[in-house]
């Protein structure tokens, strides 16, 4: 049953906004600089209202089906009842010790162990922490070419992580994954499944394989390329198909035609002063690659005047959708997909790419091409352009044209032979596949991994009908998902932290993937599962993988350690270094040197034209252009039986639980304007948002895709994100045995001929609504002067500062100047910051213990979300679900605001906001709590103590940051026997009616502080990483000690950009913020005009 | 209309005013005793083991040191309960017959661990550290009570919070010389004035942290 029919009163609170009322609002409404959704750039009642209300479903608080005298009964039982269950007495416990204990295994110290996540973009590199031999949560390897830097870590250790690697803890001990290997339904033991293809593929030997056909994912694997390529060799007529519905299958296209060979380009950002995204969104760090790319083009952003920076790098983002990227550029234009080639092509004549002519009109936003071409001349050497993994070919030849016109070529852009070991077109191998299924050649599908009967193109669908054409199909999956439905057997794969493996990274670099915990329900490794097609096949990953290692010569030059010159003499050596390390020493991919083809540019038009032509009559046709990306927090359905991942709120419209038909508000208007009852509602907390039907190209249609409206989407252009609508992804994502839907299904929608961008879409209202959940209003904070933000120019002119000064002596008497490089103030009101002594309450003063702080730089955040899975991970936080979502009652301990500046229908960027714990030293939750379950501890640090804590939820309405959460149900799955292996031993797990928040990860100060102690030392700097930190790819949180004065946090706070947030409140939070800086180039206009002459022309 | 009470009942209707106080104080009174006793605490309940395990025997008449078995009492927040290769590295020579051992002896041929049943069971959300305790000079035997002393293992004190305050407000009450600390015949407690005093010279010497930090909820609560 859908929520909406469970909860009826739920949805009926609000009436929806008139559009018309709200179009009046907004034309007068040019005031309000920085705003979170457009009911509050309106200043709409609802909204005023709403900021009244701490909770916004305050209304709603009696919407449960029970009736007065019933609660009575149960409240009276419960009455009773609780005295008597809350002198419990603790049941008797036994201790169980090893027979024979492990070397280096103690219980209770937790061991880190070096593996990698592999992607098809290539593997993060991790540090797994295991607690007694259960894998609990990950970090990045600071020795792993993605996740750290290893060049620099002499200096500077650093590692990250993004979203996917910190969730894929969850995906480990998800308890819907598949357990039992099943034929045609039926549980059979592994055995008979190697019985059975023995005998198949005995059948087969005798045509040489003709017919055996394997789908595979991208391969970034040697071991399991290998493996392949061994089948292949013992049957020379099977084939081996790729298909993955969200790699760089364009990059790879895009490269083709430029050079002619299929290389992968590599970027240094770190060398770049200027760059130019053409649709890339390499800031989200979706991709395994872009952890990297976002540090090193962070590095070069952050202004940190103790470190001597004073520069910043310029990023100019053309895109047709809102990305991460382009919202946090210096410069941003938002362009329909049909126009990027153009401004592509407009540009790279401009900086003069040989052969390549300027389009004779058509170009948007073609009065900027000029001084951004300057700009990048300027730089000579030191620019990058990186063309988006989903923009069309095209555009890549494009950008590798203008880099080598640049001269970035050997400077900042290299190339190298691609990550991935079978790069082939992918979309043409699965069109292959398709055809030959369709000619009934296919005998025996083997489907290594992969979801393609859910995520084929919806020209290719893979069909009960298609597929009942062949014989036998088998799939090897970690759920019994949409495809293992459609197939004769299902094969349970293992989760990379159960199976041996390897992977490459972005670079080539290989890692070992190395298993912290025995297959939780006996699934097979790809490496296992593909053994059974050879003439061992029960060897065991180990062996597979070990052992086409010791066939490869490992060279150990250049790295540490006494015998690690050369290659490597004893190979158990070597490989137990290996191991260790995580890596695989001068394994990256060799760089190559290409040159732009010399018929480049007429075969570029001669493809061009040809899409033009057949874009050009569809575009005529209806006017709206379609956007097809991977979900930011599901990607492209893997991921969507990841409760953490499904409540992580999506960077820019901070949706939860759903994914929904982005439009620009000038399109919403057009849509919905004026048609009487179903008036468009704006953007709320409650969000009952109207809902079309789709049809792209006449032929594939979708119905009922709710609309959420994004601000900075180009008119006429719809976005929608793949990976939800799944029907078998099990009780989180959605099943069709439960009638569970999350989200709608968009590659029902997405042929093979409009992969990511397509025309000819029809748009039609369905006069009906649906709900969504959203954070983005949650937790509102008045309009005050909340993100500060500033031009590089400004900055170092250091004058004009509007704000008010307060001389403070916390960093070493010196006087500092709060807020004197943060001098834009949003809101209504500038409020006086309080001076130091401006107290009723006593000073908080501990000079000889330690004062934690932490800094967080709004210049670096880039939003990806990472740090809000890791504290997820970290502090046993739970999910709570859509209806829980909608009510306002997540339980993230940490959020990201995004502030969006500028006109909503061309935004000039968004600032992002980590938001925790302030840990205020005059804290406000502190004095209303009447059981003192929050209090400080001798650190400054604001603690809740979970056993005192009654519920009263004071604190919480005290909190002026809103950042403490309350357990209103049991979200606490204390039940399911899998979940309990995941959590943190070292925190508390909350359960119902207790109050919680951020800690500063209390359990990492203590470990360090303890031993510490035991070695008679204070904590070093840096040897405290909360758990934010340390997943955070651009090193934008820095925790430490602010007595010690060489603490990089202290130093961080002693910097002109840092400011309190709310500070006029004096609550002396020892979280800072330090000013979002941009660097816009002053030739063009600072903020871009509106949507213009690409805003209802086309329509 | 007659009175329903007779007059004297103004004396018992008054005396009850004055008793509630005192049945509600006696109330209020017996409820914290009851809470401190050992009959909720658990305390000084001897525990059955599946193996008749003696600390009286091996700590007190053969001497062994404390870490032999608990190895990761210096290093770890626990102390480390020995697997059963350490049992047999004796008892595979000596009483190797016993049929006391019987179990132990199963446990290593079948590769099956023993049960122990646990004694000293703090709440889950207090996070005690052994090895932090036993580098400032808390000796053993300050909690544990006479170990060498026990032919079966039990809890020799209420482990409940005020206890650990105890310690936490007044370190200078239990602390001994760091070479002391796995001494099961040093004193537990400091009582003298001269002991005393040596109790504060150590918490100089050992660095114990002031009050403050010592009684923050988040020393032992996560």
């Amino acid at each position: 049953m859908h929520i909406k029919e469970t909860f009826p009163e739920l949805y009926r609170i609000r009436r929806p906004r008139k559009p018309a009322e709200l179009r009046a609002e907004l034309a007068g409404k040019g005031g309000r600089e920085y705003w979170r959704s457009l009911e509050e750039l309106a200043d709409a009642p609802e909204f005023e209202e709403l900021l009244h209300n701490e909770f916004p479903r305050q209304a709603a608080g009696w919407d449960d089906a029970v009736n007065r005298r019933t609660f009575m009964k149960l409240m009276g039982a419960s009455l009773a009842l609780a005295g008597l269950t809350s002198c419990s007495v603790q049941p008797p416990e036994t201790i169980v010790p090893y027979v024979r204990q492990p070397e280096e295994l103690v219980p209770g110290k937790p061991l880190f162990f070096a593996t990698a996540m592999p992607t098809s973009t290539g593997a993060i590199g991790l540090l797994v922490r295991s607690n007694e031999g259960r894998p609990t949560h990950v970090e990045g390897n600071p020795d792993h070419p993605t996740s750290g830097t290893p060049e620099r870590a002499a200096e500077h250790r650093v590692a990250a992580t993004n979203i996917y690697a910190q969730a894929s803890i969850l995906s480990l001990y998800d308890p819907d994954r598949s357990e039992a290997v099943l034929n045609r339904g039926e549980i059979r033991a592994y055995t008979t499944f190697l019985a059975e293809t023995r005998s198949a593929l005995d059948g087969l030997r005798a045509r040489a394989g003709a017919g055996l056909r394997f789908l595979t994912e991208t391969v970034t694997s040697p071991t399991a390329a290998a493996q392949m390529r061994d089948i292949l060799r013992a049957f020379p007529a099977a084939k081996w198909h790729v298909w993955e519905p969200a790699g760089g299958n364009n990059a790879l296209v895009g490269a083709q035609l430029a050079f002619g060979e299929p290389v992968q380009t590599r970027y240094r950002f770190e060398r770049a002063e200027r760059i130019l995204s053409l649709d890339s969104d390499f800031l989200s760090c979706q991709n395994a690659a872009d952890i990297r790319h976002a540090r090193e083009f962070i590095a070069r952003r952050r202004v940190v005047e103790h470190e001597g920076q004073k520069t910043m790098n310029r990023l100019y983002a053309v895109e047709t959708t809102p990305t991460n990227t382009g919202m946090k550029a210096d410069h941003r234009w938002a362009v329909k997909p049909s126009e990027l080639p153009a401004f592509a092509s407009a540009l790279a004549a401009a900086v003069g790419a040989s052969g390549v002519t300027a389009p004779a009109g058509g170009v948007p936003h073609a009065d900027t091409v000029a001084a951004v071409a300057k700009d990048l001349q300027a730089s000579r050497g030191k620019s990058i352009v990186i063309a988006g993994d989903y923009a069309p070919p095209a555009v890549h030849a494009l950008a590798h044209a203008i880099n080598a016109a640049l001269g970035n070529v050997g400077q900042t852009v290299f190339y190298t032979e691609p990550v991935d070991l079978n790069p082939v077109d992918q979309v043409q191998s699965l069109r292959e596949l398709v055809a030959d299924i369709d000619g009934g050649q296919v005998e025996m599908l083997v489907f290594v991994g992969g979801n393609p009967v859910y995520n084929a193109p919806a020209d290719l669908a893979l069909t009960k009908d298609r597929l009942d054409k062949v014989k036998t199909r088998i799939h090897l999956s970690p759920y019994n998902d949409e495809t293992s439905e459609l197939c004769h057997w299902h094969i349970p794969e293992t989760h990379y932290l159960e199976a041996w493996s390897d992977a490459r990274a972005h670079d080539g670099t290989v890692s070992v993937v190395q298993p912290l915990i025995q297959p939780l329900y006996k699934g097979r490794s790809a490496h296992e599962f593909l053994a059974a097609f050879s003439d061992q096949p029960e060897r065991s990953g180990y062996d597979l993988v070990r052992a086409y290692w010791q066939t490869q010569s490992i060279n150990f030059a250049g790295t540490a350690g006494q015998d690690a010159a050369g290659p490597a003499r004893d190979f158990d050596q070597a490989w137990r270094k290996i191991v260790h390390d995580g890596i695989i020493p001068n394994t990256a991919a060799k760089e190559k040197t290409v040159s732009v083809r010399g018929d480049f540019a007429s075969a570029l038009q001669q493809q061009q034209s040809q899409i033009s032509n057949s874009q050009q009559s569809q575009i005529s046709n209806s006017g709206f252009e379609i956007v097809f990306r991977p979900d930011p927090s599901v990607y492209d359905g893997r991921f969507a039986n990841n409760g953490w991942l499904q409540e992580l709120p999506k960077p820019l419209t901070k949706l939860a639980w759903d994914n929904a038909a982005h439009v620009s508000p000038n399109t919403a208007k057009r849509l919905f304007g004026g048609t009487g009852e179903n008036d468009y509602t704006f953007r709320g907390t409650e969000l009952e948002v109207p809902t079309v039907n789709l049809k792209l190209q006449g032929r594939y249609e979708l119905k009922g895709v709710p609309v959420i409206v994004q601000p900075g989407q180009p008119d006429g252009v719809v976005t929608l994100h793949l990976g939800y609508g799944r029907t078998l992804a099990g009780h989180v994502g959605g099943t069709k045995t439960q009638n569970l839907a999350v989200g709608f299904d968009a590659y029902r929608l997405r042929p093979s001929t409009a992969m990511w961008h397509g025309a000819g879409l029809e748009v039609a209202p369905t006069g009906e609504t649906y709900p969504l959940s959203v954070t983005q209003l949650h937790f509102n904070m008045e309009g005050r002067d909340i993100v500060r933000s500033n031009t590089l120019d400004e900055y170092l002119k250091g004058g004009g500062d509007t704000h008010a000064e307060r001389e403070s002596e916390e960093h070493g008497g010196a006087p500092v100047q709060s807020g004197e490089g943060a001098r834009e103030v949003a809101g209504k009101e500038t409020h006086k910051e309080p001076g130091k002594h401006d107290s009723l309450y006593p000073e908080f003063e501990n000079v000889n213990n330690y004062k934690w702080g932490m800094s967080i730089d709004t210049t670096s955040c880039v939003g990806c979300n990472a740090c809000i899975v890791a504290c997820q991970s970290e502090n046993n936080i739970p999910v709570v679900g859509k209806e829980q979502v909608a009510r306002s009652r997540e339980m993230h301990w940490l959020r990201i605001d995004a502030y969006f500046k500028g006109v909503a229908e061309n935004p000039e960027g968004v600032h992002f906001m980590p938001v925790p714990c302030m840990h205020c030293e005059q804290a406000p939750c502190e004095p209303v709590c009447p059981v003192n379950a929050t209090v400080h501890d001798a650190d400054g640090t604001n603690n809740m103590v979970y056993n005192r804590c009654v519920g009263t939820r004071y604190c919480s309405n005290n909190c002026p940051y809103k950042v403490r959460r309350f357990n209103f149900l049991l979200y606490q799955d204390f039940n399911t026997p899998s979940l309990k292996l995941m959590r943190n031993p070292d925190v508390s797990v909350r359960s119902r009616g207790v109050m919680e928040k951020c800690s500063y990860c209390i359990q990492r100060i203590q470990w360090a502080k303890i031993e510490s102690e035991k070695e008679g030392r204070r904590v070093r700097d840096g040897e405290i990483i909360t758990a934010c930190q340390s997943a955070c790819p651009t090193e934008a949180i820095i925790f430490g000690d602010l007595n010690d004065r060489g603490s990089r946090v202290a130093k961080l706070q002693a910097e002109k950009r840092n400011y309190s947030l709310l500070a006029e409140l004096n609550t002396r939070p020892r979280t800072t913020y330090l000013a979002s800086m941009r660097n816009p180039n002053p030739e063009l206009p600072s903020s871009p005009s509106g949507a213009g002459p690409h805003g209802e022309s086309h329509g | 209309m007659p009175q329903i009470f007779h007059r004297s009942t103004n004396t018992l209707a008054k005396l009850s005013i004055f008793g509630g106080l005192f049945i509600m104080g006696f109330a209020a009174w017996a409820v914290a005793e009851i809470n401190r006793s050992s009959w909720n605490t658990g305390a000084f309940v001897e525990r059955e083991q599946p193996v008749q395990f003696s600390h009286k025997h091996h700590s007190g008449d053969d001497g062994i040191d404390c870490r032999y078995c608990h190895t990761s009492v210096e290093s770890a927040a626990s102390a480390g309960m020995p697997p059963t290769k350490t049992c047999m590295n004796c008892h595979s020579q000596i009483w190797a017959d016993s049929p006391y051992l019987e179990i132990v002896r199963q446990s290593w041929k079948e590769n099956k661990p023993i049960e122990w049943t646990r004694v000293h069971d703090l709440p889950d959300y207090a996070y005690f550290n052994h090895s932090i305790h036993v580098a400032k000079g808390v000796g053993c035997n300050t909690c544990h009570g006479p170990v060498d002393e026990m032919p079966l293992m039990y809890q020799a004190s209420s482990l409940q919070m005020e206890w650990c305050l105890e310690c936490h407000r007044e370190p200078e009450r239990f602390l001994r010389p760091k070479k002391e600390v796995f001494n099961m015949k040093w004193r537990p407690e400091n009582k003298t004035e001269e002991q005393l005093a040596e109790g504060r010279r150590l918490k100089q010497e050992h660095a114990v942290r002031d009050k403050s930090v010592m009684q923050s909820c988040s020393t032992c609560h996560r």
